[in-house]
């Protein structure tokens, strides 16, 4: 392999890893805080135990979340030189901003949280966990008004070979922005709910402390089922949106080779990138309009279309993305975001009905919903980064031409394999871990007695 | 003063402020297993520092997003030509990170033990390896006409980067005795302060030969000459005064002049490269300057206003985070477990 393939694996596979924890850290620290808001209202020592339950799962994953973080920082400038150099008048921005205004918070107040149980008066401590979820959040709008820029440049002006500010307003309100930043971070927020539901019907299943975890039950349902559809809603708009500004990503995405109008959509396909067709196909016509305009009739312009014209624009090249993975990829998130949604409402019916405890089934497949939360994350990370190839800002850096000239072969070898095994044995032991703290049930906890002074 | 100048300023102080928080919870990490007689012990040394070595860490993550911001050709040189040693440095802060938090979670032995070697490797190898980077910046670096680093692994690994390598080592564990001392009671803290005195002597030589031979390896003394002049002296003069301050019981003073030797050290590092900010050793044409490795006007601007807003917030809130944890860690507090 190449130092640019090994460059793009090593950024897919720390990528990918560092978004298995972030998602869920961006829903779960909003959880606890939600639940140590309850336990500060009601006084309810439940809610107390729940919170140090998962908050302590919470610190294990966020860990994950602040180590495998500084590699993506630092890998910008190690394997991708030229791409910095080329965009670090505007990509570096929202970079700093994240430090500035997010990290510091986090870190300065999770230390406090951890530690402060029994040191900061009780709406203090509270505060906390409170800010270490809006930072978290606040880190996702920053560095995601990082990514969009690199799906749309807006606000940019081209001096001297490389992208220089012009307009920070429109970098702040770039449409892409407005669409990917909701969209992603309810994403995250689903998978903290299907954690906390999922952990918690786990504990129902075996019976430990059932009154307890009830509660925090029926908190990750209602959390979960806005959070569902609010995210079915927001990926609408911006598939939309990628519909004109990115139309190669949206063909790929429907694997549709030929411009239609109206167009058709695809449920299943077997896509040959070589052939530029597709074998076995099932389409429903007319839904590509309807969900890309909202009208039965508009053009939905295919790949091939595409291709001829970037080369017009940007000269000889293949501009299409990998079509058969984006497709599938796309078909896994929409699916799995649906399967969410069902299972939320499921589950808020039979509590309706009073028979959440009871309904062994659904509180199995709860616990299944935890591991199919990443699955989907995962799929639309890779739609959204893939999707956007061969360009690594769209339409005016090529992947190629952003990596460092600098750096051997061997030195990506052996840093790849290093930072894949080291990653391989934190995710055994994060796992282990959360399931071996999963299985104990909420810790002992007495009103106003506070035993961990310290917790190292 | 020009924003390039502010903003070379800016970073100075991300990495002055980094070295200095960090430098004693590393210190604090490479101590651990030596001053501890026991489990007790070693869950006193890593509480010391649990609220706050990831707020200290934020600070390298805020002087890399800077440098990105401010300085793109910088970071993309320095980050892609250090590709070895910062791949180290990472896996080092990685595991360090988990072993803190992950240590205690489960009562195994051979658990905590890994643990430790997290904290004690994943503490040393940065320590070490930062010292030999700012070293290495300040020897100069074969960079060439495309501001792209030329040369290989081993050209960092010189005898004089080694040394860079073992001065920081030494003095982060220095300011992290002292400052453990400050945060620990009884035997504990006695031992620690021994380790300090015995420490100091060292240390200091180590120190002296760096800056001595800095004269010959370095571009620093070029615009400063022979006689170091005020920042230097005042770095000096801090260091002499740690063993006075220890000798008379004053630990909380002997923190502050290590503190002191290590912003001031830093200072006569980045003060002596400046405007320069990578020399280059194949030509003085190559060398990236402040201004040639810059963003643009209105890119500074923005993110001037940014920190001049957000710094002040930052130390405030983290010296309160100091102020609720200034008790010391007393056997006691330990939990049994």
């Amino acid at each position: 392999m190449e130092a640019l393939e090994l460059a793009r694996w090593q950024f897919g596979i720390t990528t990918v890893y560092h978004f298995i924890f972030v998602p869920l850290t961006l829903g779960l620290s909003v959880l606890v805080a939600i639940l140590q808001s309850f336990y500060y209202r009601t006084g309810d020592i439940h809610y107390k135990r729940l919170t140090k339950y998962f908050g302590k799962l919470f610190v294990i994953i966020f860990t994950l979340g602040i180590v495998t973080g500084i590699v993506q920082e630092f890998q910008f400038g190690m394997n991708w030189s030229e791409y910095s150099r080329f965009v670090g008048d505007i990509f570096g921005i929202p970079l700093a901003i994240e430090a500035l205004t997010a990290f510091f918070i986090e870190s300065t107040f999770l230390g406090l949280w951890i530690f402060g149980w029994t040191r900061l008066p009780k709406a203090v401590h509270l505060a906390c966990i409170w800010l270490v979820a809006i930072a978290s959040n606040l880190s996702a709008v920053w560095i995601l008004m990082a990514n969009s820029w690199m799906q749309v440049p807006v606000g940019y002006e081209l001096v001297e070979g490389r992208a220089e500010l012009a307009d920070f307003i429109a970098i702040l309100l770039n449409e892409r922005l407005l669409v990917q930043m909701p969209h992603t971070i309810l994403g995250g927020f689903i998978t903290g709910g299907m954690f906390v539901l999922g952990l918690s019907a786990w504990m129902i299943l075996r019976k430990k402390q059932p009154e307890i975890f009830l509660k925090s039950a029926k908190i990750a349902l209602v959390f979960t089922a806005v959070a569902s559809l609010l995210t079915a809603t927001t990926g609408h708009d911006q598939a939309q949106d990628t519909v004109q500004s990115q139309p190669m990503k949206m063909a790929a995405m429907e694997g549709l080779w030929e411009t239609e109008e109206p167009a058709s959509f695809s449920l299943f396909a077997i896509i040959d990138q070589e052939e530029r067709t597709s074998q076995r196909e099932l389409r429903v016509p007319y839904l590509l309009s309807v969900l890309s305009h909202n009208n039965l009739t508009s053009e939905v312009q295919g790949l091939n279309d595409l291709q001829a014209e970037m080369e017009e624009k940007h000269g000889p090249g293949d501009y299409m993305p990998p079509v058969a993975i984006i497709y599938w990829s796309f078909r896994v998130m929409v699916g799995l975001g649906m399967v969410f949604i069902i299972v939320a409402f499921w589950g808020l019916w039979l509590w309706w009905r009073g028979k959440l405890q009871e309904h062994y089934f659904f509180l199995k497949t709860s616990i299944v919903m935890i591991f199919l939360t990443f699955l989907a994350n995962t799929a639309g990370w890779i739609v959204a980064e893939m999707g956007r190839q061969p360009w690594v800002v769209y339409e005016l850096l090529l992947t190629a031409d952003g990596v460092s000239p600098s750096v051997f072969e061997s030195s990506i070898w052996l840093t790849m394999i290093g930072f894949t095994l080291v990653y391989g044995i934190l995710a055994v032991a994060a796992f282990y871990l959360v399931w071996y703290f999963g299985r104990q049930g909420a810790p002992e906890e007495e009103e106003g007695v506070e035993t961990n002074l310290h917790t190292y | 003063m020009d924003l390039q100048t502010f903003w070379f300023i800016l970073i100075a102080v991300l990495f002055i402020g980094y070295f200095f928080l960090e430098g004693f919870d590393f210190g604090v990490g490479i101590l651990m297993p030596f001053v501890s007689r026991d489990e007790v012990d070693r869950r006193i040394c890593l509480n010391t520092i649990g609220p706050f070595w990831d707020a200290n860490e934020v600070w390298l993550i805020t002087a890399g997003g800077a440098m990105f911001a401010a300085f793109p050709h910088w970071y993309a040189t320095l980050f892609s030509g250090f590709y070895l040693p910062l791949f180290l440095i990472l896996i080092a802060l990685i595991v360090r990170a988990v072993g803190f938090e992950f240590r205690s979670k489960l009562k195994e032995k051979w658990w905590r033990k890994t643990a430790d070697h997290f904290v004690f490797w994943g503490s040393a190898v940065p320590a070490f390896l930062w010292g030999v980077a700012l070293t290495n910046i300040v020897i100069g670096l074969p960079i060439g006409s495309d501001m792209n680093f030329t040369g290989t692994l081993p050209a960092l690994l010189n005898p004089y980067a080694l040394l860079g390598g073992l001065a920081s080592l030494l003095m982060f564990t220095l300011h992290g005795s002292i400052f453990l001392s400050l945060r620990t009671t009884d035997e504990l803290k006695e031992r620690v302060e021994k380790v300090s005195r015995l420490m100091w002597l060292p240390a200091g030589l180590i120190l002296l030969a760096f800056a001595v031979l800095g004269y010959r390896h370095t571009v620093l003394f070029e615009e400063i000459g022979l006689v170091p002049g005020t920042l230097p002296m005042i770095a000096i003069v801090s260091f002499v005064a740690v063993i006075v301050f220890m000798q008379i019981n004053r630990y909380g003073w002997a923190f502050v002049a290590t503190g002191s030797t290590i912003i001031f050290g830093t200072v006569v590092v980045f003060q002596g490269m400046f405007p320069i900010v990578m020399p280059s050793s194949l030509s003085e044409e190559y060398h990236l300057t402040v201004y040639n490795a810059s963003s643009s006007d209105l890119t500074l601007t923005i993110m001037s206003v940014l920190a001049i807003i957000f710094v002040p917030i930052i130390l405030a809130y983290q010296g309160w985070s100091y102020w609720v944890f200034r008790q010391r860690v007393t056997r006691d507090a330990i939990p049994r477990s």
